[in-house]
This record gives structure tokens, C-alpha cells and sequence, in this order.
């Protein structure tokens, strides 16, 4: 499995450079390094010069991806793309354009974001479940209809408008929470509630349904015949049998998404003022800034192939047919 | 329930009960009968540097921190200047070409240089902060750390140690040079390196030494800048090239205040940087805060500075202020509130809901909102609906002191040039802009329709009908009306498109639109702009663009007509004329002229008149200017954005005041009404719990009671 592993990492090193050099690209089309310097130096009084010296100070005055100026390997090295993506390869993400440092902002935000993220998939994943093995329990009846009916309006409806209720309903009309904002230890938890029970409630839908589906599989197989003809309860069957089975899809699915929770969520964040990943995400977007939108496509990246390699690790620890070569 | 079930019910509703009788309280920890007072801002600042900091969200903490020379005083209008840390606002001495004294009323082409010298008041000391702390031998605790020692320091208030100095004039002369530093990108060293004496000179310098050597620190003391000079402990002196009276308003901005060289050796440290302790977001300053809390992703705290010298509120003020309440504190020592907390708050909805929850002191007013908060009278006056007035909420307005305008690019063949046909096409599109109907249906009446480049409340604007733009409007009964459509398609004729059609080749006019605005509510406006140019028969077609596109345009000139505003630097004529000025056209120089516009005329009454005191005859070139730039119509004055904020009744001593950025020190907050009003606003409903519960109980029952059913079942 050692050896496995080790692949996949080296494997992830090319993917790796084609990411960079697929943003680095798709941001150099739409921005040039002077459309860069102009936006940091606001709209006022930008001379020329102040755009030369700006460029000069934050490495951008270098030809993009080739400098015919220079000898050798320099060609490629002495280039904005080189001078600013072979640190990253070491997690050194350098400072974005306002001068903070990427990476002491990265370290900073993963709390909060996770302060969201986790509490969402595990209590969204119980709730999901739970719902789904109702369903199942009751499936071919009205409650079970219903029950999808219900999933599928939940999930036609948008993630916005849960936000934008929970906020009005929760925190203004009735003035059980506060309404936005974030404090660390356990101040913080009656900021996190809500952002919570919403992002739980908003997932229901999509979330219920699927593992409904494979519940609902797996509700029809031989060995669950077999456990009724052994005079198991329905409840015995669908816990100890169809759950542990139907669970080896979840994990695989939640596993894959378990190092992204670092990410955060771009809406949720925002509008909840959770000073999180997502947050410095839409905003090194909207401020143009190029170091910052690199590091967080890398980190993402990087953070989706480990999260493909623990995939691939839990499938051979939960389904012993599996084995990694 | 369970018993579990119960203790755990209880345990949340007692944590989100916390200290405080509202359960939605986003302040858990703040006591609440203290002087504090909560706002937000809805995007962090990029810079806190007093060198970098331009924008309004940056300057609303730069200007508690630091402090220049001057300040704008609270109430007088107009906006008048008085001095801050110096003895008196400083007069210039002009100097001929071989440095003999000019009198003052000397003309400003035989005036070589201006002389400033500004004396500071003694016994000014800095925040408290580790940059000064010394040890028992004097010498400096923290200007020799290694990275292993920074390693455990993450914030300021790490270091146990803090000190103060005095102020000096030096620290005013170092930040003039920090300006020229190029590591720092001042955003006014290219306008300053043309006024202040061998600026320019000094950036050449220190950028050929960061050339040479790249990692090493900058010693500004070893590079003397002959504009900018220590005279005594306590009175430096600043050159500028020429004539120019409006640096005076420059030495009011966190530009021109003073930075300490120990706060520089201190950041300049290993390992300070990679933990964000830099001086462009940990500011060391004199004024009556600091920054106590510096989390811009979360939130910003000012305390107040133990250290600072003491100003009292102003006793002048007008009836008005007295009668609005506004010299009730006036003699009482400043700072009046003791912190001041801002919270990030990206979108709208949870701000107005948590100012109208009592936990924002004071808000703007969203589109979203307006209808809720503000209503207009027979008489088109702003005034507040019940429900505000119900919750003593009281509305400030305000006219901005700035403009937004169509330009037409004056290069382009068919709007631009100073022949009569396009000026008369000009005239005829600013008349059929009906600006009041836009003022009406996109800004809630928030803006008073253009009549020229200045705004109200800067010298040169005249009230009333005396100063309407003659080519746009007429006085009709005393009111200033838009000229009827009939006039416009008169001016259309005659500029050689009757109908809006080449009287040559019977081709419709066409006219190009680039603008960076997208989305539902600017598709509504471009729209309207549309619908204003079909009442002439003239087709607009809209270029949507993004902002470097756009910029990108407007800097090669390859744009027709575009919409573009401008901010005031500072209450004088000249920082809007100046948008017009030949010399500073885009094309070509990369000013800030984006219409490039050029009239001879014009230019030299600029040029007369931006060296002119303010008087009778500064007016007269004035009024000329607005005459030929009104007639040559390159921009359709658009309006004066009008500003509308609310505060709550416990918010005292708020006058709207453009210019100045310190106002923070004025305010006055009762925190013991406060409280009482959140709690009664925020008592928790409590039968939606109760009710989520009962429905939860019968979504399970009927499951529950399937199920034993089913179990019961026999096969």
C-alpha cells in the first residue's frame, strides 16, 4: 500500500503543475500585471511610474512564461510564472497583494472554516441518514412518498433563500441567535447554530434522496432476505445489516470530501461573516489578487488529491475485495 | 424526552442565554453600560500604513490613529482648517528664484517656492507600544530579535513590554520620505515628487539603493531630502515648488503624519512579516486610539490612547448645531468614547437587521431598505417612516462633495472636438439625460442634479437658479427646470443630424456606451439611458466591459461616451477643474482628463486660477471657466450623490463632515439607554421552539407507532 500511495503523491506533482499553470493562464488572459498594479493603486493619481514601481515591487515587471532577455535555464526561472509557483511546491505561498502573508492566513482561517464545515457533515450526515432509513423503513407508502416530495422541494429551493430565511426568521423575528459573526472558543458556539441548522436543513434534500437510493439497493439484496428469514427485526435489518453496507459509498463519498471542508463555503461564509477560507477566496477574486486566487486553487487541489488517495485507502480498509497494488 | 434530551436543551439555551437577557447578542463579552461604540465595515482594508492608505475604508482607522498637522474643524462650514499637533495653521513664505521673500500677494509666476514652517505643540506622545520599550540601561527591548524570538509573537500584545516617546518634528520629515520609499507605493508620491522640493530626486535614489541591494532596509535618515527639513525638536519645514495653495490640504491627511523610526526598526525584524506584524496593519500613532484588536477578517477594536495630549470639543458652531444639540459637550475633554468596536459585515441584510436590533449604533440605507426607512413628503423632503421614528432613529443626510458625469471622449470623431456641430450635439444629448428622472427612479432622490464640475459646499458653487448650467436648463418661477426635448432636437438639427439622422447621408446616429456596470439593476439603467437617447431618435449602444477593459478604454481613448465620478481630495475648485485640464489629459499623459478634453481657454484660466486665494476674484475666473466648460459640454453633469445614514437616539454629536476623517472623537454614546432599548427589542420568541418541537414529536409519533405495528405483524 506503501507503494501505492507514494505513486499517487508523485502522480499529483504534474497534476499539480498543469493546475498552476491552467490558473495561472486563465487569470493572465483576463488580467494583465498593469490591470493588477492599477486595481492596488486605486483610481486616483496612478501614474506610469507608479505602476512600473509597483510591478518592480511585487514581481510582476518579468516577461509571463519566457524571458528571451535572459541565458539558460534562466529563460524559464527569471518569470513571473516560475518566481511564483516554485515555492508553492513547498507550501511557501509567499504575500498576497496587500502585503499579508498567504500562509499565516491560511492557518488562521481553517478554524473558523472548519468551526462550520465539520459540525455541518457530521449532524447533515446523521439527519441524512436518518431520514433515508425512515424513508426506506416505509418505502412503497405514502410517508415514503411524501418523503421524497418533500427531498425534491427541499432541493429545488435555493441555497440563498435558506440563509436569508433562517437569518429572518431565527435572528430577527424571533431573537434566538445572533443574527452574523464569529467568536473563538465556546462564545462562538452561538454564532455557529445557525449557519449550522442551515446549511443541514439545505442539504437534506440532495443528501436524503441519495442515500435513500442506495439504502433502497441495498434493502434488496440476497443477505438481507436472509437476515428477515433468520427472524431479524425490520429495525435490526435495516441497522446492523443495510446500514453497515449501504454505509461503504457514504464513507467513500464523504471521505473524498473531508480534507475540502478545510475550504469553506463561499455563500454561507459571507453572509454569516465566519472569517473563513471561502471568505478569502470570493475576495482575492473580486480584488484581483493573483497570489492569493493561485495559493487557494493550488491548496484546493492538493487537498481534493489527498482526499482521492484516503478515498481509494477506505475503500480497501471498509471492503475487503478491494486491495491497493 | 429524555431526561439526556432535557439536560441538553437546557445546557444550549443557558449557553446561547450567556451573560445577556438577549440571546442574540453578537457582543457576549462587552459590558453593557460601557462607552463603547459598534459599527462595521463591509471590506477589510487593504493598508493601515499612513503612506498607502487612500480609501475611505482605510482612512476610517488611519484617521483615529494617526495624526497630521491639520484637521478640518467638526462643525464650521465651509469646511475650514485648524490645527492638530501645531501651534497654527502655517502661512507659506514665497521665495523668488534667488530665494528673496515675495510678498504675499506676489503673482504666482515670480513666485520660485513656497516655504512652509510647521511648529509642532511639545508634549505629544505616542501609543503605548514594544517599538520604544527600553530596558533599565536605556537601550531598546525589542530592536534586536532574532527570528526564534518573534517566533512565539503573533500579536502586539505578546510582547510585555511597551514604552512612548515624544513626538518631534523628525517623525513628520521620515514620513515625507517614507512617501518616496519605493517599497511602499505611496498612491501620492508621483503628485507630491511635483510639488515638494527634490521628492522626486529622493524616490530615484532609494530606488536605485533597493536595486543595489535588494535586501537590505531602507535608512531614510541617510538620504536627505532638501524639501523636507528638521529645524528644531520641534518645527520642520517643507518647500514646494511654485505656488501651490492647496498643499495645505494635504498636511490634513494620515499622508503627512508622523511615523516613528522605531516602529519601522521594529517591523523591519526576521519573522515579523510572516506573522503580519508590519506597519502597514499594526499603526503606530498619537491620536486619540489605537488599535487595540487588529483582525480585519473578523473585527477591529479602538481603545483609547492613555498617552494622547488632549484636545476639547469645539465650543463654535452655528445655530443649527446648537439647536441640533451639537454643542452640548463643547469644552468637554476628547476623546468621548472609550472603544470603538467594527465588525465585518459583507452584506446587507445582517447589518440593517442588527442596527435595527440596537447592535450597530448608526447605518447607511441599502436600496434594499430605503422604502422602509425613508419616505418623502408633499414637498419632496426626506423624512423617516413611523416605524424608524417609533425606535427614535433620526436621518442625517448630506451632499457628497462629488460629481458623477457622462464624459464624451473629445478624440472621437463624431461627440468629440471643439467645433460648433459637436458642441451643439453635446448640448443636445445633457439635455436629453434627464438626470431628475434618474435621480427619482434609481437613487431614491438621493442626488441633486449637476450644473456643473462643483459640487455644493466648495468654493465656486452658487446656489439656486443664479448657478444653473444656462445649456441644460432654464429658470422657470424661480426654479431651475430641464429644457424642454424640443430644444435638444432643435441643437440636434443644427449639429447636423435632424431627427437623429446625417443630414448628409441619412444614416441613423449611433452613438457607443462603455461601462464596467452588469448585472439586473444596471441592465434597468442602461435601459433608461437608452429610452433618454430615443426620445432624439439616436441609437445608444451599450459595450459592456469589465473594470481593466474599461480602464484599458478610457486610457487609449477608444471609448464614445462612458460614466465616471470623482471623490474630492480636498474642499478647493481646482481638485475638480482639474479633470478638464489640457495637460492632464488620459491619452497620451495618463492623467486623470478621461474625457481629454482641451480647450486653450480653459487651461489658462486653470492655470490662473488653481494659484488664486479664495475671493471675489477667484469667483469671476471661476464662473468663466464653468461658462466655457458648460457650453464645450464635455461631460452631461449628472449629479451630486446626496448621502442618507441613520443613527440611534443614544448616538450623539454625529454632523456629517466630508472633508475630515477623525470624527470618531466627537461621538458620544449614552450606553445605559442602549441596553434598555436592545432588550426590549430583543426579547427571545420562545413558542417557535415549542411548536418545532411539537411538530417533531408528531412527524415521530405516527412513525413510531407504524413501526410497532409492523413488528407486531405476523408474516
Amino acid at each position: 500500500m506503501f507503494a501505492y500511495i507514494l505513486r499517487r503523491l508523485l502522480y499529483a506533482v504534474p497534476i499539480l503543475i498543469g493546475v498552476n499553470l491552467l490558473t495561472f493562464a486563465l487569470f493572465f488572459v483576463v488580467n494583465t500585471p498593469d490591470d493588477m498594479a492599477r486595481l492596488q493603486l486605486g483610481a486616483k493619481h496612478v501614474t506610469p511610474e507608479a505602476i512600473e514601481r509597483w510591478k518592480a515591487e511585487h514581481g510582476y515587471d518579468k516577461p509571463l512564461l519566457l524571458n528571451p532577455a535572459a541565458e539558460g535555464t534562466a529563460q524559464f526561472t527569471d518569470t513571473i510564472f516560475f518566481q511564483h509557483s516554485a515555492a508553492m511546491f513547498a507550501f511557501e505561498f509567499g504575500k498576497g497583494d496587500d502585503g499579508r502573508d498567504i500562509g499565516n492566513e491560511i492557518r488562521t482561517r481553517m478554524g473558523p472554516s472548519l468551526a462550520i464545515a465539520l459540525p455541518v457533515l457530521v449532524v447533515g450526515l446523521m439527519v441524512n441518514i436518518s431520514f433515508a432509513l425512515l424513508m426506506v423503513f416505509f418505502r412503497a407508502t405514502y410517508l415514503d412518498l411524501w418523503g421524497v416530495v418533500l427531498c425534491v422541494v427541499l432541493m429545488s429551493i435555493s441555497g440563498l433563500f435558506y440563509i436569508i430565511a433562517g437569518q429572518y426568521f431565527i435572528a430577527k423575528l424571533w431573537n434566538l441567535l445572533p443574527i452574523s459573526g464569529f467568536a473563538g472558543g465556546i462564545d462562538g458556539l452561538r454564532f455557529i447554530l445557525l449557519p449550522v441548522l442551515v446549511s443541514v436543513v439545505a442539504g437534506i434534500g440532495s443528501g436524503a434522496r441519495w442515500y435513500r437510493t442506495i439504502f433502497l439497493e441495498e434493502i434488496g439484496k440476497d443477505y438481507v432476505r436472509t437476515a428477515r428469514a433468520k427472524g431479524l427485526s425490520e429495525v435490526r435489518v435495516l441497522f446492523r445489516h443495510v446500514l453497515k453496507n449501504g454505509m461503504i459509498p457514504i464513507l467513500t463519498g464523504v471521505v473524498v470530501v473531508l480534507p475540502l471542508l478545510f475550504m469553506g463555503s463561499l455563500i454561507t461564509e459571507s453572509f454569516f461573516g465566519i472569517p473563513g477560507l471561502g471568505s478569502y477566496t470570493i475576495d482575492a477574486i473580486q480584488a484581483q489578487d493573483f497570489a492569493v486566487v493561485r495559493a487557494m486553487v493550488f491548496l484546493g487541489s492538493f487537498l481534493y488529491i489527498i482526499g482521492l488517495i484516503l478515498t481509494d485507502i477506505s475503500y480497501s480498509w471498509v471492503d475487503p475485495r478491494v486491495r491497493l497494488q | 424526552m429524555t431526561r439526556t434530551g432535557i439536560l441538553l436543551l437546557g445546557l444550549g439555551l443557558s449557553l446561547l442565554a450567556g451573560c445577556s437577557d438577549s440571546w442574540n447578542n453578537p457582543y457576549p463579552d462587552s459590558p453593557s453600560d460601557a462607552s463603547v461604540l459598534y459599527s462595521a465595515f463591509s471590506e477589510r482594508p487593504k493598508h493601515l500604513d499612513p503612506a498607502r492608505s487612500y480609501s475611505s475604508n482605510e482612512v476610517e482607522f488611519t484617521g483615529q490613529i494617526y495624526e497630521p498637522p491639520l484637521q478640518y474643524h467638526f462643525l464650521k462650514r465651509p469646511y475650514t482648517l485648524i490645527p492638530l499637533t501645531v501651534e497654527a495653521v502655517p502661512t507659506p513664505r514665497y521665495l523668488d528664484a534667488s530665494g528673496n521673500v515675495l510678498p504675499a500677494d506676489a503673482p504666482a509666476s515670480a513666485i520660485a517656492e513656497s516655504v512652509y514652517d510647521i511648529r509642532i505643540r511639545p508634549g505629544i506622545r505616542y501609543q503605548p507600544h514594544p517599538a520604544f520599550a527600553r530596558d533599565a540601561a536605556g537601550r531598546y527591548r525589542y530592536h534586536a530579535l532574532d527570528a526564534a524570538a518573534t517566533a512565539r509573537k503573533s500579536r502586539i500584545g505578546d510582547f510585555e513590554h511597551t514604552g512612548t516617546r515624544e513626538l518631534v518634528a523628525a517623525d513628520y520629515v521620515y514620513q515625507i520620505k517614507r512617501l518616496a520609499n519605493p517599497r511602499l507605493s505611496s498612491p501620492i508620491f508621483g503628485l507630491m515628487s511635483e510639488h515638494i522640493v527634490g521628492l522626486k530626486e529622493l524616490g530615484a535614489q532609494l530606488e536605485k539603493a533597493v536595486r543595489d541591494n535588494p535586501d537590505a532596509a531602507l535608512k531614510l535618515d541617510d538620504f536627505p531630502l532638501a524639501g523636507a527639513e528638521v529645524v528644531d525638536r520641534h518645527t520642520y519645514r517643507i518647500r514646494i515648488k511654485g505656488k501651490y495653495p492647496q498643499f495645505i490640504y494635504w498636511l490634513a491627511m494620515p499622508f503627512f503624519a508622523p511615523v516613528p523610526w522605531e516602529a519601522e526598526v521594529f517591523y523591519a525584524q526576521p519573522g515579523m512579516a510572516d506573522r503580519n506584524l508590519t506597519l502597514d496593519w499594526q499603526p503606530v500613532g498619537t491620536g486619540p486610539y489605537y488599535l487595540a484588536e487588529n483582525d480585519p477578517n473578523r473585527r477591529m477594536v479602538l481603545k483609547k490612547n492613555p498617552h494622547f495630549h488632549g484636545e476639547s470639543y469645539p465650543v463654535e458652531g452655528s445655530d443649527e448645531d446648537r439647536e441640533a444639540g451639537l454643542l452640548a459637550d463643547a469644552g468637554k475633554p476628547l476623546p468621548l468614547v472609550d472603544e470603538a468596536v467594527f465588525s465585518l459585515e459583507k452584506e446587507t441584510i445582517p447589518y440593517w437587521s442588527k442596527f435595527l436590533q440596537g447592535y450597530y449604533d448608526s447605518s447607511g440605507i441599502s436600496s434594499d431598505s430605503f422604502d422602509q426607512a425613508v419616505q418623502f413628503s408633499a414637498g419632496g423632503d426626506p423624512q423617516l417612516t413611523d416605524s424608524m421614528r417609533e425606535k427614535d432613529i433620526h436621518l442625517i443626510t448630506a451632499v457628497a462633495a462629488s460629481l458623477w458625469y457622462v464624459g464624451f471622449n473629445m478624440l472621437d470623431p463624431v461627440v468629440g472636438g471643439l467645433g460648433e456641430d459637436r458642441r451643439k450635439l453635446r448640448q443636445a444629448l445633457s439635455i436629453a439625460f434627464d438626470y431628475d428622472e434618474f435621480i427619482s427612479i434609481f437613487l431614491n432622490g438621493r442626488g441633486i442634479p449637476a450644473q456643473g464640475p462643483i459640487p455644493p459646499g466648495l468654493f465656486g458653487y452658487v446656489e439656486g437658479v443664479g448657478g444653473l448650467n444656462p445649456y441644460v436648463y432654464e429658470a422657470r418661477n424661480g426654479r431651475i427646470v430641464r429644457r424642454p426635448i424640443d430644444a435638444a432636437k432643435k441643437l440636434l438639427a443644427e449639429a447636423g443630424y435632424p431627427n437623429g439622422r446625417n443630414a448628409k447621408t441619412g444614416e441613423p446616429l449611433v452613438l457607443y456606451f462603455d461601462t464596467m456596470a452588469s448585472g439586473p439593476d444596471a441592465k434597468s439603467r442602461l435601459d433608461w439611458m437608452k429610452k433618454q437617447l430615443d426620445k432624439l431618435n439616436v441609437q445608444l449602444v451599450v459595450r459592456g466591459t469589465d473594470y481593466n477593459r474599461f480602464q484599458d478604454k478610457i486610457r487609449k481613448g477608444n471609448a464614445q461616451l462612458f460614466e465616471w465620478g470623482w471623490n474630492a481630495d480636498y474642499p478647493d475648485p481646482e481638485n475638480f477643474f482639474f479633470l478638464l485640464y489640457g495637460p492632464h489629459k488620459k491619452v497620451g499623459t495618463g492623467g486623470e482628463n478621461a474625457a481629454n478634453y482641451d480647450n486653450p481657454e480653459f487651461n489658462r484660466l486653470f492655470e490662473r486660477m488653481k494659484d488664486m486665494d479664495n475671493g471675489p476674484a477667484r469667483q469671476q475666473v471661476i464662473d468663466e471657466m464653468l461658462e466655457i466648460v458648460r457650453r464645450d459640454a464635455p461631460w452631461i453633469f449628472a449629479y451630486y450623490p446626496k448621502s442618507f445614514g441613520l443613527r440611534h437616539g443614544w448616538v450623539h454629536n454625529v454632523k456629517p463632515n466630508l472633508m475630515a476623517n477623525n470624527t470618531l472623537k466627537y461621538r458620544r454614546i449614552d450606553p445605559v439607554l442602549r441596553e434598555a432599548r436592545r432588550d426590549d427589542w430583543n426579547k427571545p420568541v420562545l413558542w417557535p421552539i415549542v411548536l418545532m418541537l411539537i411538530t417533531l414529536v408528531a412527524v415521530i409519533a405516527p412513525a413510531v407507532i407504524a413501526w410497532r405495528r409492523h413488528e407486531r405483524k405476523t408474516a
